[in-house]
């Protein structure tokens, strides 16, 4: 395995491993289309942090996005729960109209944001080893994105480990937190705060669509083999990681893209698991009936 | 103004291309996005539209060429196993709909990105512009496509047409299609067909992320003006229709701006202007509404307290200062204030020097609302079995909503009583 190879499992398996643990909350909150939402939302954020810094400088990308990605959560609350827009339909409206905004602003100023919507849905993880983060003295630090994603990895590791029990309580039992006098709203915009920052890390190295892909697809299969939310998110991160391993190399194969093909991998673990999952895949209820007749026989 | 003009007289043969183009499709994506959206379905059609890439490269893969309506078969394939597939893993494990949706999506999408590079890079010279099937380009419409967008828009408006009876049945009521015989399954995927359809032809024009904005959002802003499908279906279309000639005016005028996201940038202002200013149901509306019931209730509640004050004397119309109101009952000072001057022009309370008594037709309708307040703390008490100490909260609100019919179904009901829970006297009406 030469080095650049190194570089690209790295930084997927650690985008998989921060969008695999957030997407175990939002499909438990039944929420994993805000995720979506948020992840296409986050562009004209994106694109104004661009305008106003002139570079690809991160912090200000990192903090442009994040605002409107809970802009995007606030926006789908308050037309939800205020107008009273259907859910579905309110996730829906606001997303691609900032989509839109976003696309509009780029074409508004096109000679002056190098950005286009293909790199914002299927980034190209292929170009992180060639962003090399250069210290002072000239020390080859390696890709600049492991060091961003690590980052945010740990924030969210610190996040998830500190707060796990207010995470926990808001997520399953929102009466039960809100009666011990838990901010059930604080929490989840905070949580989406954490999706919002995750989605800007990740969305320049593997695109929005790679992170639905995780935050959708290995938090499913995990769900599918447990019942236990800490046995759910060690297993989800390392399906993630085992995904974009697996991806990888069959880009390579392939010769195509390796977000592309991460998601195809993770749409095989689903399907494995939704077929042989032990306790709830599609043979353990098949086989169910006839246990139960058994016993009733005996 | 010229330029309106230029656009208007369509001389332009590209300029007519693209607005019939659009109006068309953004029309036809309309009435069918009005049942997805009441069905609860709105997400699906984003599933759908990311799906149609892996069945563009397939077809192109498997024919070698681009031929437009290979592609539009191969796109709506897979466009169409993927709402299969949906509905399938929610049926059939603990996966809820939105995982599930949101899964589809991205797997469908990621194996269309893997083919579209594996393609891109296997030098087909061939294989130019496909990805434009992705992102959508209005300005890029031709006589061709016209006729595909025209043809599939009559088939979908030809069928909404034919089945909307059936089709309202299943969106309303699925319980009652089954009950008489409708065959629901098949409607169900006829619409699901009509739906990818819609997908599949708008794609082109508008691109994935903004296609599921073509079928939500006209409808999520049409059901803010009316109650009724046909109408709420009409008036979909038109605003559809009209945002999508708006759309290919603003890149008329400026030729650099894109088609597609004006007019889905359009349709969500004209959507937010619907969810906040529709008459009835918009936010407006409904806060104003609510501030008449919140101020009728102050006022109501302060004739109820000059009653209250005066009962126990047995004289009603004796005067009391505000602070005296105030101690009976609290209240935000202003609110009180308010609510007594327009009392006052209504003729039900009169000012003094020593404070504010009840007039006559003020005492009528102060005795009203007690007697309603312990009509209801009876009811509760008597046929409800509630604790006659836990009765108040509930009257307190209930007095402010009780209609003369119910009031003497109460009154038959408890045998005309004349004395509440509490042991104090109902006022008899005058």
């Amino acid at each position: 395995m030469n080095i650049d190879a190194f570089w690209i499992i790295l930084t997927g398996a650690l985008v998989a491993i921060c969008c695999s643990l957030l997407g175990c909350f939002l499909i438990l909150r039944r929420m994993a289309m805000v995720g979506d939402a948020i992840s296409h939302a986050v562009l004209p954020g994106i694109v104004l942090a661009f305008l106003f810094s002139g570079s690809r400088e991160v912090w200000t990308m990192l903090i442009g996005a994040a605002l409107l990605g809970v802009a995007c959560t606030f926006l789908i609350e308050f037309f939800h729960k205020k107008a009273r827009v259907q859910a579905d339909a309110s996730i829906g409206v606001t997303f691609t109209t900032l989509f839109a905004l976003g696309i509009i602003l780029i074409s508004v100023y096109a000679g002056k944001v190098d950005l286009d919507q293909d790199c914002v849905l299927y980034g190209e993880i292929a170009y992180v080893p060639l962003d090399i983060w250069l210290t002072e003295s000239g020390l080859n630090m390696g890709p600049r994105t492991v060091w961003i994603i690590g980052g945010v990895l740990v924030l969210l590791l610190l996040f998830i480990t500190v707060f796990y029990k207010q995470l926990y309580l808001t997520s399953f039992d929102p009466a039960f937190a809100t009666a011990i006098g838990l901010s059930t709203t604080l929490w989840y915009y905070l949580l989406m705060g954490a999706v919002s920052l995750t989605t800007v890390a990740a969305f320049e190295s593997v695109g929005a669509i790679l992170v639905v892909a995780l935050m959708v697809g290995p938090p499913a299969t995990a769900y599918l083999l447990t019942d236990d939310l800490k046995k759910m998110l060690v297993l989800s991160a390392l399906a993630g990681t085992i995904a974009s391993a697996a991806g990888f190399y069959l880009a390579l194969w392939l010769n195509g893209s390796v977000a592309g093909a991460i998601s195809v991998i993770i749409g095989l673990q689903f399907l494995l698991a939704f077929v042989f999952s032990p306790s709830h895949g599609l043979l353990a209820k098949r086989r169910q009936p006839i246990a139960v007749m058994k016993a009733n026989a005996v | 103004m010229n330029t309106l003009w230029d656009f208007l007289s369509m001389s332009d043969a590209n300029v007519r291309f693209v607005t019939i183009g659009s109006v068309l499709l953004a029309a036809s994506s309309a009435v069918v996005g009005c049942f997805t959206v009441l069905r609860k379905r709105a997400l699906v059609g984003d599933a759908v539209a990311h799906a149609v890439l892996p069945g563009v490269c397939l077809a192109f893969i498997l024919t070698g060429e681009k031929n437009p309506l290979i592609l539009l078969l191969g796109s709506f394939l897979t466009g169409w196993l993927s709402l299969i597939i949906i509905d399938l893993v929610t049926a059939n494990s603990r996966i809820k709909e939105d995982t599930a949706i949101g899964l589809v999506l991205s797997v469908f999408f990621g194996i269309g990105i893997l083919l579209l590079t594996s393609i891109q890079h296997s030098n087909n010279e061939n294989q130019s512009g496909l990805d434009k099937f992705l992102f959508g380009s209005a300005a890029a419409l031709v006589g061709q496509d016209l006729i595909t967008f025209g043809a599939v828009a009559v088939l979908l408006l030809l069928s909404v047409l034919l089945l909307y009876k059936e089709f309202k049945l299943i969106s309303f009521d699925l319980a009652y299609a089954r009950t008489i015989g409708l065959p629901v399954r098949g409607l169900e995927l006829l619409l699901t067909t009509l739906t990818v359809l819609a997908v599949v032809v708008g794609i082109q024009s508008v691109g994935v992320v903004l296609m599921s904005a073509m079928l939500i959002t006209p409808a999520a802003a049409a059901r803010f003006w009316t109650d009724r499908l046909g109408a709420m279906v009409v008036i979909a279309a038109a605003m559809s229709a009209f945002c999508g000639a708006a759309g290919a005016y603003v890149s008329f005028t400026a030729p650099a701006m894109p088609t597609g996201p004006w007019i889905v940038m359009l349709l969500s202002l004209l959507a937010i202007f619907s969810f906040i200013l529709a008459p009835k149901k918009g936010l407006l509306a409904r806060y104003l509404m609510q501030r008449r019931l919140r101020r009728q209730m102050t006022r109501e509640n302060i004739l109820k307290t000059l009653f209250h004050l005066g009962e126990a004397k047995g004289e009603y119309e004796h005067s009391y200062s505000k602070q005296q109101i105030l101690e009976r009952r609290r209240q935000p000072l202003l609110r009180m204030k308010n609510g007594l001057k327009v009392l006052r022009r209504q003729g039900l309370v009169q000012e003094s020097h020593d404070g504010w008594a009840l007039t006559s037709p003020g005492k009528k309708e102060a005795q009203r609302i007690v007697r309603l307040h312990r009509l209801w703390e009876l009811y509760l008490t008597e046929y409800l079995q509630v604790a006659s100490d836990h009765v108040h909260e509930d009257a307190e609100s209930i007095e402010h909503v009780l209609t003369p019919e119910l009031e003497k179904r109460l009154e038959e009901l408890l045998d005309y009583p004349t004395s509440d829970p509490h042991h104090t006297t109902i006022p008899q009406q005058s």
